[in-house]
């Protein structure tokens, strides 16, 4: 049974994603393709310091990309490249490693719980972690 | 139209164990199909009795895996309308695009030209590529219509003297379209240019007389039509396939072997070098067989009454957008739509809840989705054992689905 992915928590984080906000003049924008199914993830920072100023996102995808990205646009901003990667492999090992979701300001990552069963949708929760980890090594590169 | 789809159903042995608590609607056909229990036996009959090498051994089991193979090629035979030692048993249809566009491409000089379609499936468009950059030639393309066929209009126009190729899918696998092909052989015959057939959709619907159609190599895959999967076949012309080189090397596909040179075996075993799926091709030949004694005229008004339950069902929605032909002509029971504001892998894991399954996403076809700036499509890709429920079920399911996501 897929039923239990689509909980009121993921619909609504997804509903909100329509809405991606907008990052004047980025530091670093990235978009990346899940080859699996199209889905397609936009995201924007601009930095301050080491540490994320503004963000913003664009998602042709799934509910559960969206919701992922939407997540992503509360929580980031404010968090360092460092936090970031520390979060998305938490995440990560949430899914494919049984772990217990991040604490914390991240802990509505554990919305994504269920999507654990499902193997062929952990790539749709996880590209908007991937964009924007690509996006923060953009930034980090492009400030030399 | 009498054709009894609960007494096909019953030669299906995953579709007769889950009726009951656990339905299923299994409707990604177009993906796999299912597998008949003759094919199976026939399959385990070849392991359990005749399991052997061919074309290598004295003793009697080899003999008799060797007449079972050649005979799985005669059913092939049979089955497409050609000569039998005109079939290659490939690995699928990949499989057996690639040998074309290696072999036959080895044939091609840079300027040549290839022509291919928007709506092919990657395994039609990359080897190609691959054929592009290793050898210059150039790489056409057919243009699609807004209700996913191929739009031949300019047909006369793309396809030029330097034209040595026209490969395209016999039918869509996300559209459902089946190409014209009369127009394509005439306008690649024009130009002396010859005509490949991507197979893999239209061989689950039926025997195909590919003499009539006139081309020049045709591709399909067991795993589709009622056969195993690892198996496939490549058709082509005795006289093309004698002038192509070898795709691969090795055992079964030489005549002599001098550490300087090589005499290559006759076709079809010059293009099937090593060991083949002895026993999966003997399943495809056993598929081919038990589908030439269907009855196919009352299995197509079955199916193609399905599809119009569908279109209908799908026609009434406001929400929902049908990515192909609206009508039943020239097409197969396949069918693509896409639900605003739902995603397609969205859709297709809540109807799985209710024991439907679709595919959903790009269906390797991304230049198509492109072409309709769709991210992907949901698609129910019929086969003759679906049946009234099934649509039912995919229609009721799509209700709730677009409810929940909404
Ligand atoms: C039209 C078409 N061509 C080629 C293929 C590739 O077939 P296979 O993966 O069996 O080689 C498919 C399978 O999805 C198809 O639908």
């Amino acid at each position: 049974m897929s039923d239990d992915i689509y909980q009121q928590a993921i619909l609504d984080h997804a509903k909100a994603a329509e809405d991606g906000g907008s990052v004047e003049t980025p530091d670093a924008s990235v978009t990346l393709d899940n080859p699996l199914c199209g889905d397609r993830v936009r995201i924007d920072v601009k930095m301050s310091g080491a540490r994320i100023a503004a963000l913003a996102h664009r998602v042709r995808g799934c509910a559960l990309c969206q919701a992922a990205a939407d997540v992503i646009r509360v929580r980031a901003v404010g968090q360092t490249v460092d936090g970031i990667a520390a979060t998305a492999a938490e995440l990560r090992a949430m899914l494919k490693d049984e772990r217990l979701p991040p604490a914390g300001a991240w802990s509505d990552l554990g919305i994504f719980l269920p999507v654990r069963r499902h193997r062929s949708r952990h790539d749709c929760v996880l590209l908007p972690f991937a964009a924007l980890g690509s996006a923060l090594q953009q930034a980090r590169a492009s400030r030399g | 139209m009498s054709f009894d789809v609960a007494a096909v159903r019953a030669l299906f042995p995953l579709l007769a164990q889950a009726n009951g608590d656990a339905p299923l609607h299994y409707l990604d056909n177009g993906a796999t199909s299912q597998i008949p229990q003759t094919v199976l036996d026939a399959v385990l009959s070849y392991e359990t009795t005749s399991r052997a090498n061919v074309l290598r051994g004295v003793h009697r089991l080899a003999e008799a895996a060797t007449a079972a193979y050649a005979e799985a090629r005669a059913r092939m035979a049979r089955f497409l309308n050609v000569d039998a030692d005109e079939v290659i048993f490939t690995s699928g249809t990949t499989a057996a695009i690639n040998l074309v566009a290696y072999a036959y491409g080895d044939l091609l000089k840079a300027g040549d030209e290839v022509v291919i379609s928007l709506l092919e499936h990657h395994s039609n468009i990359v080897p190609w590529q691959l054929l592009r950059d290793r050898r210059g030639i150039v790489l056409k393309v057919l243009p699609v219509t807004d209700d996913g066929r191929l739009d031949l209009s300019t047909l006369d126009k793309i396809v030029t003297k330097r034209c040595r190729l026209i490969a395209v899918a016999h039918a869509s696998n996300v559209t459902g379209a089946v190409s014209d092909v009369a127009a394509i052989v005439a306008a690649a015959r024009a130009v002396g240019a010859k005509v490949l057939l991507d197979g893999a959709q239209r061989a689950p619907h039926g025997p195909i007389d590919v003499r009539a159609l006139a081309v020049d190599f045709y591709a399909l895959s067991g795993h589709k039509m009622f056969a195993p999967n690892g198996v496939g076949a490549l058709w082509g012309r005795r006289a093309l396939l004698d002038e192509m080189p070898p795709f691969l090397g090795g055992g079964e596909m030489i005549r002599t072997v001098t550490i300087e040179r090589t005499i290559y075996a006759d076709v079809p075993h010059k293009f099937e070098a090593g060991t083949p799926p002895i026993g999966q091709a003997i399943g495809l030949g056993t598929a081919a067989e038990w589908a030439l004694g269907l009855d196919w005229p009352a299995i197509s008004a079955h199916e193609m009454r399905l599809a119009q339950r569908l279109l209908d069902g799908l026609g009434r929605r406001i929400d929902t957008r049908i990515l192909g032909p609206s009508g039943l002509q020239r097409r197969i029971p396949v069918v693509s739509f896409a639900v605003n504001g739902a995603h397609p892998h969205d859709v297709c894991q809540l109807l799985d809840t209710r024991g439907v399954a679709l595919r959903g996403g790009h269906h390797c076809a991304q230049p198509l989705m492109d072409r309709f700036d769709l991210p992907g499509t949901v698609r129910a890709s019929l086969a003759l054992y679906n049946d009234d429920s099934d649509i039912d079920a995919l229609l009721e399911g799509l209700d709730d689905a677009v409810r929940r996501l909404g």
